[in-house]
């Protein structure tokens, strides 16, 4: 009876989300060609050392005479695919699990539920780093780590949609008629699920890269000489008076980090899968 | 809002608070059990060798000093009699002996925490004031130019990598400038005030130490502000959506069909509607400072949590990384607790049946 | 300001039969400046002390917008058009400081649902008298005895101890005659009720219906009842005016409108009512 008066208008919604489109699509571009075109060898050590940026070395060069463009550029390859391949392992183990607790209830859910509370009773770097710490330090044992702190989530949020779509009308039809768990997950139950998850995973692709290159900045992920965003920003407190060795690799993070978010963000607004849920509850 | 008192039956001659509260006190100590459980196992899988981590090449080449260590830390025997000794000795207040440090973990642990619970707790004040001002700014501007700054400021708040935020202010305030203090909790001519709370702010004005508390307070400064963009980023995006949502509630157009209008319907009106998902969010915007203080005591050498948690970590410190498991659970389960209490304060229909 | 209008809106409310609020071609529109939504176009209106103007029509027929607008309450993307004028005031175009003198003072309204139309987090007393310190510049003390009053008045048990109560702690009915309460306290020259009966019991209905015709009698209020439901119309309405898409298609006095209905629509709506004795214990 009452209309949303105050609906945004597409407008101002969309340029947000296109600039970071935009920007998100240049650094995949860059991740996947940078090897391509760097205008120098990302782990040759033959440049003069600490060179401030210049015409030669657009960002200057580090303490062992490397380029610093080229290993910010080349670094794109290794933290992006990285942080994509989490968040899809997360999405997709945490989907699942989201969705067989909610389905099934009783004591799985239960189960399932304690297990999410216990990674969620943990701050997400802290664990990450002691799992990292057990596992050896190595890019590969950092993403494990992150792996177990990011699922939950979508477990999480998955569960509740699933718990409320039980109780509908057209998914108890289905059952009556006799489908399966899987069909019903698979036909009533997944296309609800897809708009919210793929705005948490938007999301979730800038929280990745931002612990990924933070256990990398602790030593724990990437190591040398792995052009790595977060190890680049961790010599730099070493070498405090040659700001441009830190300067850049964090402004790279930040740039990525903040166009999946814009992008996230935009999505949220069209989905907008929470406020429009309570909404229509509180109206009805 | 429809939030319905989170009443559990079978409590019936309680207030529903009580009997919500009781319940979560009881999952909240399985949960710590869980966790201990998980660090132990988790510390257990390290595959490097933490007796020679501990006693150093020299120490470790000797066999009989090597058993002597084994049998005086009880590792000869199997994991679960070691796990059982472990909780045993937590009954006691004993936390284990750091293989890192030599000291007990719970004394380590009881100088660390009040460190970091200083820097997190000064940054969810700051957070909170600044969030929901632009919060409440950008809901009250919805859909014009300063709710779009608004919008843009918080997301980069949110992309910014804490550790960089950290280095680049380090190096720009105190390194350049020189306004800002250098490293650590207080300038090094200064020896720390007598322990109250372990606060230093706190316990110098205890004693009356002024010029202890103006370089403590200047030591905070950066930390406190590098670990808040996050948080502010966080919390102003939240406070917009339940401002929103609360602005657009029956009572909010009661008010001011009232002829309420500015602070009294903003304060006594809008936000007091929408305080307890912005209490939620506080409590979950806790978690993440605590990780954040991870990143950040690293670069502002801060002797706090974060900083023990990475140095036990890295040397395979089994004691010291179970303590902090520990005591993290306990500070992320107490806050949550915290926050339900506060419920049943500022929700009538959650503290009266 | 507030002594100007004080004096004029006297004047007006001790003259019976002459109106202390005339709608005159009033129209309004929501959207952004090329893409408006008419929603009402064009109509005229006029309260009189003492007397109930019921205001009839389908969700969507543009009559809460209608009663919002007289209290400037619109979303800030609607455009006002025509003429709202209370006594020599007029309303359109006025800023909301002025407003906000006017509103809760000289017009009231009450809502539909007084479970939400109440903060839940605040006790009753503090809602009974925070807009009376404001108006009429009341001490704390003073607020309390007036209120106490009003809830005598409207009949709520206990008026003493209800005011350190919550709304939750009261029913249906008393949460709607505390919202009553609140709409009198500065002694208002016009009520604007919206649906004031909808979201309560059917046993309740009744017996708010008459609290409002007794207060619109013995102290001369002008009542604008804003409802779809033309069985609380025949209860206590004076003079019944039909809107239909944004527009009044028929406006008489109450019996003329259930006796002999001119227009098609009215008729339409007559003949959707429950019979005569659905009628009756509607509204008894």
């Amino acid at each position: 009876m009452r209309k949303r008066w105050l609906k945004i208008p597409a407008a101002w919604v969309t340029p947000l989300g296109v600039i970071g489109a935009v920007i998100a699509v240049v650094w995949v571009g860059i991740a996947f060609t940078a090897r391509l075109w760097v205008p120098f060898d990302p782990l040759g050590q033959d440049l003069p050392r600490l060179q401030a940026p210049g015409i030669d070395t657009l960002m200057g060069t580090d303490a062992l005479g490397r380029d610093i463009f080229s290993r910010l550029m080349t670094g794109a390859s290794v933290t992006i695919p990285l942080a994509l391949m989490l968040v899809l392992m997360s999405l997709v183990v945490g989907t699942l699990i989201g969705a067989i607790a909610g389905y099934f209830g009783k004591w799985v859910d239960e189960l399932l539920m304690r297990l999410t509370d216990l990674v969620m009773a943990f701050p997400t770097v802290i664990l990450a780093m002691v799992v990292a710490a057990a596992l050896g330090p190595s890019l590969f044992n950092a993403v494990i780590a992150a792996f177990v702190v990011s699922w939950p989530q979508y477990a999480r949020m998955t569960r509740s949609i699933v718990l409320g779509l039980r109780t509908q009308n057209y998914v108890m039809a289905g059952r009556l008629m006799g489908f399966s768990p899987f069909k019903t997950l698979r036909v009533d139950v997944a296309p609800n699920v897809v708009g919210p998850i793929l705005v948490l995973a938007s999301l979730d692709v800038g929280t990745a890269i931002l612990l990924l290159s933070g256990l990398s900045f602790l030593g724990l992920g990437a190591q040398p000489p792995t052009p790595e965003w977060g190890s680049m920003i961790s010599a730099a407190i070493q070498n405090f008076d040659s700001w441009w060795i830190g300067l850049f690799p964090g402004l790279a993070i930040l740039t990525v980090v903040m166009a999946f978010n814009f992008v996230g963000d935009s999505l949220r607004d069209i989905f907008d899968p929470t406020s429009q849920v309570s909404r229509a509850g509180a109206r009805s | 809002m429809g939030n319905t008192p989170r009443a559990t039956r079978g409590y019936s001659t309680r207030s529903p608070l009580v009997g919500y509260l009781l319940r979560r006190l009881g999952t909240s100590v399985l949960l710590l059990f869980g966790v201990t459980v998980v660090t132990f196992a988790l510390a257990n899988l390290v595959p490097g060798d933490p007796i020679a981590a501990a006693l150093g090449e020299g120490a470790a080449s000797n066999p009989a000093t090597v058993e002597a260590y084994i049998q005086e830390r009880g590792l000869d025997q199997p994991l679960p009699v070691q796990y059982a000794n472990y909780i045993g000795g937590l009954f006691q207040g004993d936390m284990g002996i750091s293989l890192r440090t030599a000291q007990p973990v719970a004394s380590d642990l009881a100088k660390a925490v009040p460190a970091t619970v200083e820097i997190a707790l000064l940054a969810i004040v700051v957070s909170l004031g600044v969030g929901v001002a632009l919060g409440s700014l950008a809901a009250y501007r919805r859909g014009k130019i300063s709710d779009q700054l608004v919008r843009v400021f918080s997301l980069i708040g949110l992309s910014i990598p804490t550790f960089w935020m950290a280095l680049v202010s380090f190096n720009f305030f105190f390194l350049q400038l020189r306004i800002a203090p250098g490293a650590g909790r207080l300038s090094p001519v200064l020896p720390p005030p007598p322990t109250v709370t372990g606060f230093y702010t706190v316990d110098s004005l205890l004693a009356g130490q002024w010029v202890t508390f103006t370089d403590a307070l200047a030591h905070l400064m950066l930390p406190v502000f590098v670990l808040s963009l996050f948080t502010i980023g966080l919390l102003t995006r939240f406070v917009r959506t339940s401002v929103l949502e609360v602005l657009d509630a029956d009572y909010v157009r009661a008010g001011r069909a009232k002829g309420l209008s500015g602070s009294r319907l903003l304060f006594g009106y809008v936000l007091r509607g929408a305080s307890l998902p912005i209490l939620t969010i506080v409590g979950l915007a806790f978690g993440t400072l605590l990780s954040g203080t991870v990143l950040v005591e690293a670069v502002f050498a801060w002797p706090g949590l974060g900083s023990y948690a990475y140095n036990s970590a890295t040397s395979l410190d089994l004691p010291g990384v179970m303590g902090v498991g520990l005591v993290v659970g306990v500070v992320y389960l107490s806050i949550n607790f915290a926050v339900d209490l506060l419920y049943g304060v500022l929700d009538p229909r959650v503290r009266l049946a | 300001m507030i002594d100007d209008s004080t004096t004029a809106g006297t004047d007006t409310a001790s003259t019976p039969g002459v109106p202390v609020l005339t709608v005159d071609a009033l129209t309004i529109g929501i959207g952004s400046r090329n893409n408006v939504k008419s929603i009402v176009k064009g109509i005229s209106l006029s309260l009189t002390p003492g007397r109930i103007q019921g205001l009839a029509g389908e969700s969507g027929s543009g009559k809460t917008v209608t009663s919002l607008a007289m209290l400037g309450l619109l979303p800030s993307n609607a455009v006002v058009g025509g003429s709202i004028r209370l006594g020599d005031t007029e309303l359109v175009g006025m800023s909301h400081r002025q407003l906000n003198d006017i509103r809760g003072r000289r017009i009231a309204m009450i809502f539909q649902d007084p479970s939400s139309s109440l903060h839940p987090q605040l006790m009753v007393g503090t809602q009974l008298t925070d807009h009376v310190k404001r108006h009429l510049k009341l001490s704390t003390k003073q607020a309390r005895a007036h209120a106490i009053e009003l809830l005598e008045r409207v009949r709520v048990p206990n008026p003493d101890e209800a005011l350190s109560r919550y709304p939750h702690q009261f029913s249906g009915g008393q949460r709607q005659r505390i919202a009553i309460a609140i709409a009198l306290a500065c002694d208002p020259v016009v009520l604007l009720a919206d649906e004031p009966t909808t979201a309560l019991d059917v046993t309740v209905q009744a017996g708010i219906l008459h609290l409002l015709r007794d207060l619109a009698d013995e102290r001369q209020l002008a009542v604008l009842l804003v409802t779809h439901d033309l069985g609380v119309m025949s209860a206590i309405a004076d003079d019944i005016a039909v809107m239909r898409h944004g527009e009044v298609v028929e406006s008489a006095p109450r019996q003329a409108i259930f006796s002999t209905p001119q227009h098609a629509y009215t008729r339409e709506l007559l003949s959707s009512l429950p019979g005569a004795e659905g009628f009756q214990e509607a509204t008894q």
